[in-house]
């Protein structure tokens, strides 16, 4: 095994323990920790053993190993992306009707008129 | 008579803003100032020249004030409403103007135009600025108005109950226009005459702000 290979298994290892730790705390759904599961374990087979990689790319009708490897995890940032810029607006919004309704709650008129 | 009320949305305006609400006070029954958790004393000096505060806790951005401004004045039992500006860039005579274009009853909202009448001071940054904000408005909601960034507007109540603001900053004036098309209310424009100084032209929207709102825009209209 040379040390990129040891570094990304490491990562991995992480981020598997950590998908781990949020579904014991109730933070992952069992369908949620099936899936990273899943993308944790393909990467840590691409990365032990590339020739997986070349196989899948031979299916897709893409050149290389590594070409599939990079373009999957560019769409996959694209989504994660998205999906954190519509959480970011949803709490902006929320933030501003609670802001809203704490400014509103005693609004009155004065009682002398204009 | 209708009850007029005035929102101003005002974020650290302390030097300009006992002037705006006086102003404002000649003309409407009731001033709502909202208070976009400015950290001088915008909301003490706004109440103590004679308006209703609202104050935001956290600063929330130009469209999250209006919204609590249009929500505020229907609370506070308004008839007619219009939006000025706290900068002291409108004049009291045009909201007026606004207003009294509703009453007439031909229409549910009016935009304030600095361009039906080309009076004032625009300088050609702001015309430029505006003309693509004109343009990029009638790309995305197909209404040409010939003012869609003017801060001085007026509606019913019945159009501010149906009008839903979403957007947080700037981008809000052109989601007005969006709301008045899908929601079909019957637009008019009145001339306006915009006083600049250099306090209100430090305070409008910058080159870059200008993209951002605009980058926003696309956003929003590809997402929602």
């Amino acid at each position: 095994m040379n040390a990129i290979q040891l570094v990304l298994v490491v990562f991995s290892c992480f981020g598997f323990g950590a998908a781990v730790a949020r579904f014991r705390r109730g933070r992952l759904s069992r369908a949620q920790l099936l899936i990273w599961s899943l993308l944790w374990a393909g990467i840590v087979a691409v990365v032990l053993r590339p020739e997986t990689a070349s196989f899948l790319a031979r299916r897709l009708g893409v050149g290389r190993g590594a070409d599939v490897v990079v373009y999957l995890a560019v769409a996959a940032l694209f989504y994660l992306q998205f999906r954190l810029f519509s959480r970011l607006e949803d709490h902006e919004r929320q933030i501003t009707a609670l802001t809203r309704e704490l400014a509103l709650k005693d609004i009155k008129e004065p009682p002398h008129g204009r | 008579m209708e009850k007029r009320v005035i929102v101003i949305p005002a974020y650290n305006e302390e030097r300009t803003i006992a002037e705006a609400v006086r102003g404002a006070l000649q003309v409407a029954d009731l001033v709502l100032v909202v208070d976009d958790g400015s950290s001088d004393r915008t909301s003490e000096i706004a109440a103590s020249s004679g308006a209703v505060v609202a104050r935001h806790a956290v600063n929330r951005g130009l469209g999250g004030a209006l919204g609590t401004g249009l929500a505020g004045a229907l609370r506070l039992g308004a008839d007619l409403i219009a939006t000025m500006d706290a900068d002291g860039q409108h004049r009291p005579e045009d909201a007026k103007r606004a207003l009294d274009r509703l009453s007439a009853g031909d229409a549910d909202f009016v935009i304030g135009s600095r361009m039906l009448e080309r009076k004032g001071n625009m300088p050609v940054r702001r015309r430029l600025a505006q003309l693509l904000g004109n343009a990029l408005t009638f790309l995305l909601f197909r209404r040409w108005v010939s003012d869609s960034q003017s801060g001085l507007r007026a509606m019913t109540r019945a159009a501010a109950e149906r009008i839903e603001i979403r957007s947080s900053r700037m981008e809000v004036s052109s989601e007005f226009v969006k709301e008045v098309v899908d929601k079909r209310l019957r637009l008019a424009e009145v001339p306006i005459e915009a006083v600049y100084t250099a306090y209100s032209l430090s305070k409008g929207q910058s080159f870059l702000v200008g993209l951002q709102t605009a980058f926003k825009l696309v956003l929003h209209k590809l997402l929602d």
